[in-house]
């Protein structure tokens, strides 16, 4: 591996690690796409700061864009607030409308400079070892050095107001009870993501910072209810995704920050087919051991019913039970099978007969019932 | 150049003309499908589906090596429908929200298309791989043939959503009892779906990815403020995507070096921003001013009633009362403003010294006025 190669790859894992701190809160308060806005307008912030100082490089451009985050998520309230259009259309007015305004002013005023708008959408992940600057007597990627202090700012945040984030996220209302200002916390997060957006599209683009903070954060809630793990598992992911990324990119020679979404793309898909609570697999298997368990009990219950009575001959048979629980025969089959094979119901000649077992299963559903 | 010379160029300039009518036809088609987005809470399903589309392009391009619009057009097509099954089956089958489901979409099959993109170029800088079309549309170099392109499948988009009118309008407002009459609301739902993957789809040419979500919210809202009927709304709405459509293209035109797409989103947002204040009943506006009557007849009357309670302490009804105490009683509130405002409807009258007092009238009006509230006291 070439030194460049892990520096690509550290500044993919920074990246990750800093855009999934906020993200989980994010996905957490159904705010998902505010990233997809805020990534876009943060462009507006940077013209401007740029025809103010006429100065890529000056770090005023990152105020300017973090300032347009933030102007970008009160507007939409403002806009929402008048209750003329829903929350969702707010957010989809305000942000392509900002977006045009720098669009606009960058093919008017900014020709020439190095400021395209697809760099900005895209990002361009290669060429960033390239870009040096000296810290503490040694030249290291600007690139990494941003996004590290992005993170840690972040990690500081986030430890600092770890209490007031987690209860204005799950219990909004007590979070105002007890007196913690939930405007404040929400433009706190917010003017964390915008920062981070404004750090992280310089490396991977505006629209893929969106991979970087939803996904890794929607499949780490798909992985635990804890939100401590939920923290470490999407930390975790992304990072993953960001070195897997990378070297699927090098194997195709495509675009690594294209790369690197799919690869977290395709995490989430895994967790989402094979988390073990929540995954779509293991919940249509509790779906279907619920069902024959149900059919057991609705079985037990059918037997107690008609135990001891003249028509317990004809009604407690296995091949009555279509008539009258309205089974399939082979659903039938298997429930009888089943509830054989757990002791629940012995079968002696096409008659069906409950067990000890059997019985007090039925008398304690049909005592719980009432 | 002045408004003449752009109508002029509007009509008899062909290539300005053909992208006008390419820009309108979209922003008709996009203002009527917006409509029902807007209203069903699907505004940012445009913006995910816009991105979504860029792996179907990519694809489409891998297998047929063609570059035809029509091609592209339907693997774009196909990625957004397959995106929103993802969409919808996710949402339904996890506990993750939708807009959580809608970043992840948006984001991760834009990703893998740009990593095809890249892939088929064999040229990892993304700049080169044909993506700023897609990202910003080329309005500028419509042809004739991709406008009769657009005027056909959005045409019969269109055509679609007249012929299912009913239907989507009870999709929208009251999706059981549609269902409850016996229709099958599931695929109409989906109908509609796909009826705006085809407006994403024939947007995506002419003002790219970021601006295409933009047409799909903007004129069903600014419509939304000016009529709460579905149809006018419906109309209004394809009128100002024309609108809009028309203006940035001309404005475009003029050589300035504006790209098209972002002018278009730019006079679409004037339009919105013009309805949010100025539209009657609903716009902001009208509210504050009709707040602002409410509270001003309320101090009016507050003040009558006040006056007549202190007078009632007096022999004569009509015993003059000073301003300051009037205040005093009334509260907030310019109460010399609403004693004038007695005084135009010949209620009260000003006396010497500051004070003022009832007329007969103003006696008359203030006894009715509280008599519900003596009955009540009886």
């Amino acid at each position: 591996m070439s030194s460049a190669q892990i520096e690509i790859q550290l500044i993919g894992i920074v990246v990750a690690a800093a855009c999934a701190l906020p993200g989980v809160f994010l996905v957490l308060r159904g705010m998902a796409m505010m990233s997809d806005a805020i990534s876009h307008t943060v462009l507006l912030g940077i013209v401007l700061g740029f025809l103010v100082t006429g100065d890529l490089e000056s770090p005023w451009l990152m105020f300017g864009a973090a300032a347009m985050g933030l102007l970008t998520v009160s507007l939409t309230e403002l806009l929402n607030r008048t209750r003329l259009v829903k929350q969702d259309a707010a957010i989809g007015l305000v942000f392509p409308a900002l977006f045009s305004i720098a669009v606009i002013l960058i093919s008017r005023f900014a020709r020439g400079v190095h400021l395209d708008t697809d760099a900005v959408l895209l990002g361009e992940l290669a060429f960033a070892p390239f870009d040096r600057l000296m810290l503490l007597g040694a030249l290291l990627p600007r690139s990494l050095v941003v996004m590290s202090i992005i993170a840690i700012v972040n990690l500081v945040c986030l430890l600092a107001f770890y209490k007031e984030l987690k209860l204005a996220t799950f219990d909004a209302g007590l979070a105002a009870a007890l007196g913690f200002s939930p405007a404040l916390i929400h433009y706190g997060l917010m003017g964390l993501v915008s920062i981070t957006a404004v750090g992280a599209f310089d490396a991977v683009g505006s629209i893929l910072v969106v991979a970087f903070m939803v996904a890794p954060a929607a499949a780490g809630y798909l992985l635990t209810d804890k939100l401590e793990r939920m923290l470490l598992y999407s930390v975790g992911l992304g990072a993953l995704g960001a070195v897997g990324g990378y070297w699927m990119a090098h194997l195709m020679d495509a675009n690594i920050a294209g790369s690197m979404a799919t690869v977290i793309g395709l995490l989430f898909l895994l967790c989402l087919l094979f988390a073990p609570q929540r995954g779509l697999l293991a919940v249509s298997a509790r779906q279907r051991r619920q069902r024959w368990e149900f059919a057991q009990t609705m079985l037990t219950i059918h037997l107690l019913h008609h135990e001891g009575t003249p028509e317990a001959e004809v009604e407690n048979r296995v091949d009555h039970l279509h008539d009258h629980l309205r089974w399939e025969p082979a659903f039938a089959q298997g429930v009888v099978q089943r509830a054989d094979e757990r002791g629940l119901v012995r079968l002696e000649n096409g008659g069906l007969y409950l067990t000890d077992a059997g019985r007090g299963l039925a008398t304690t559903m049909l005592a719980d019932k009432r | 150049m002045n408004l003449l010379e752009l109508l002029h160029s509007l009509l008899f300039d062909h290539t300005v003309r053909t992208v006008a009518l390419g820009t309108a036809t979209l922003g008709v088609v996009s203002g009527v499908l917006g409509s029902f987005a807007v209203l069903r809470k699907q505004s940012l399903l445009g913006d995910a589906l816009s991105h979504a589309a860029l792996p179907g392009v990519a694809i489409a391009y891998m297998l047929t090596q063609s570059k035809s619009p029509i091609v592209l057009m339907l693997g774009a097509g196909v990625a957004g429908i397959l995106a929103i099954l993802l969409l919808i089956n996710i949402t339904r089958q996890t506990r993750l929200k939708e807009d959580s489901v809608l970043g992840i979409v948006l984001s991760v099959f834009f990703g893998f298309g740009l990593l095809l993109l890249t892939f088929l170029q064999r040229n990892p800088d993304a700049r080169q791989a044909g993506l700023n079309t897609f990202l910003f549309g080329q309005a500028a170099t419509l042809l004739t043939r991709d406008v009769l392109t657009m005027a056909v499948f959005g045409g019969l988009a269109v055509l679609l959503v007249a012929v299912f009118w009913k239907e989507f309008k009870l999709l929208s407002f009251d999706r059981e009892f549609g269902a409850s009459l016996g229709l099958p609301m599931a695929r109409i739902d989906i109908l509609l779906t796909t009826l705006l993957v085809v407006a994403v789809v024939i947007g995506l040419q002419a003002v790219g990815v970021v601006l295409m979500s933009a047409m799909l919210v903007a004129p069903g809202a600014a419509a939304r403020q000016w009529t709460d009927h579905l149809g006018r709304m419906t109309l209004l709405s394809a009128l100002f995507g024309a609108l809009a459509g028309v203006a940035g293209a001309l404005l475009s035109s003029l050589g300035t070096g504006l790209s098209t797409g972002p002018v278009i989103v730019l006079c679409i947002s004037i339009i919105v921003l013009f309805s949010l204040f100025l539209a009657p009943n609903r716009g902001l506006l009208w509210n504050y001013l009709r707040q602002w009557s409410n509270r001003s007849r309320l101090r009016t009357e507050a003040v009558l009633e006040n006056i007549y309670l202190m007078s009632s302490q007096h022999a004569d009804p009509r015993h003059p009362h000073a301003v300051t105490a009037l205040e005093a009683v009334s509260g907030a509130g310019n109460v010399r403003r609403s004693l004038e405002e007695l005084q135009r409807r010949g209620l009260a009258t000003p006396h010497s010294d500051n004070k003022w007092a009832l007329t007969m009238e103003g006696v008359r009006a203030a006894e009715t006025h509280l008599q519900p509230a003596n009955k009540d006291k009886k």
